[in-house]
C-alpha cells in the first residue's frame, strides 16, 4: 500500500464538511443572531449560563470533536483554494492553514481543560 | 523536429466571474473562509470564558457589536449555502441501495436534509432553548 498523508487529510475534510453541513448554522444562529432576533433569551450567551452549560464533561469532549473537526475541514478546503485564487506556493499555503488549525485545536483543547 | 515549448498562460486572478458555474463553485470553496472564521472566533470565545468573566464580557460586546452582527449574517449564508451543496452531492459519494435497488438521488437528498432540522432542534433544545 502507497503510503500517503492523503486519506488521513481526506478523511477530515470530509467528517469536518459534513459536521459543518448539519451544524454550523444553528451554530451561528444561536451564537450570535438568535438574540438580537429574540429567538433566544438575552442571558442565553452570558457567563453564567455558558459556563454552567460547559460543566459538562461529555459537553466539553462534543464541542471539541465538533469544532476541531470543521476547524480542519476549513483549513484544507482554503489550502485547495488558494491554488484556485492563482496562489501556486501550495507546500507554503499547506504549512499556514494547517498550522492555524492546529493552534486552534490547542488553543480549544487548553481552554476546555481550563474551564 | 523540436516540439514548441508549452508555455501556461497565467491564470486570470477574475476566472471565477467568467460563467455562472465557476462562481458558484468559487463560492462554494470560500464558504471554508468564512466557516473556518466563525469557528475561530468560537474557539477564541471558549477561551476568553476559560479565563475569566471580564474577558469573557469584553469578547462578547465585540461579537454582539455591529461588525460582529453583520459578520455572523454573512457567515450564515455562507454555512447554509455550504450545508445545500454538501447536500447536493450525497446521491454521488455515498449511493444507498435497498434490497438491490437504487434509491433516487432525490430521496437521499431529503433526507439529509431531514436530519439537518433534527440535529438543528437537537442541538436548540440540548442547549436549553424552547
Amino acid at each position: 500500500m502507497a503510503s500517503s498523508h492523503k486519506p488521513i487529510v481526506w478523511g477530515l475534510f470530509a467528517a469536518g464538511g459534513t459536521v459543518a453541513a448539519f451544524l454550523m448554522p444553528v451554530l451561528i444562529l444561536m451564537t450570535c443572531l438568535a438574540i438580537p432576533l429574540g429567538l433566544l433569551p438575552a442571558d442565553f450567551l452570558s457567563y453564567d449560563n455558558l459556563i454552567r452549560i460547559m460543566q459538562n464533561y461529555l459537553t466539553r469532549l462534543i464541542v471539541f470533536g465538533v469544532l476541531v473537526l470543521i476547524t480542519w475541514h476549513a483549513a484544507h478546503r482554503l489550502r485547495i483554494t488558494a491554488h484556485d485564487f492563482g496562489i501556486r506556493a501550495d507546500t507554503a499555503m499547506a504549512i499556514l492553514f494547517y498550522n492555524i488549525a492546529m493552534a486552534g485545536t490547542l488553543l480549544l483543547g487548553y481552554a476546555l481543560i481550563t474551564l | 523536429m523540436t516540439r514548441r515549448p508549452y508555455l501556461q498562460k497565467p491564470q486570470r486572478f477574475g476566472w471565477w466571474f467568467r460563467q455562472a458555474r465557476y462562481t458558484r463553485y468559487m463560492l462554494r470553496e470560500v464558504s471554508s473562509l468564512f466557516i473556518g472564521a466563525y469557528t475561530l472566533v468560537l474557539i477564541v470565545g471558549l477561551y476568553r470564558l476559560s479565563q475569566s468573566q471580564v474577558a469573557y464580557e469584553s469578547f462578547l460586546a465585540n461579537a454582539m457589536g455591529t461588525f460582529g452582527m453583520l459578520f455572523a449574517i454573512v457567515a450564515l449564508c455562507f454555512a447554509i449555502y455550504h450545508t445545500y451543496t454538501w447536500f447536493v452531492v450525497t446521491p454521488k459519494a455515498m449511493p444507498i441501495a435497498i434490497a438491490g435497488k437504487r434509491l433516487p438521488g432525490a430521496a437521499i437528498i431529503a433526507g439529509h436534509w431531514a436530519g439537518f432540522f433534527i440535529a438543528s432542534a437537537l442541538v436548540w433544545w440540548l442547549a436549553g432553548g424552547n
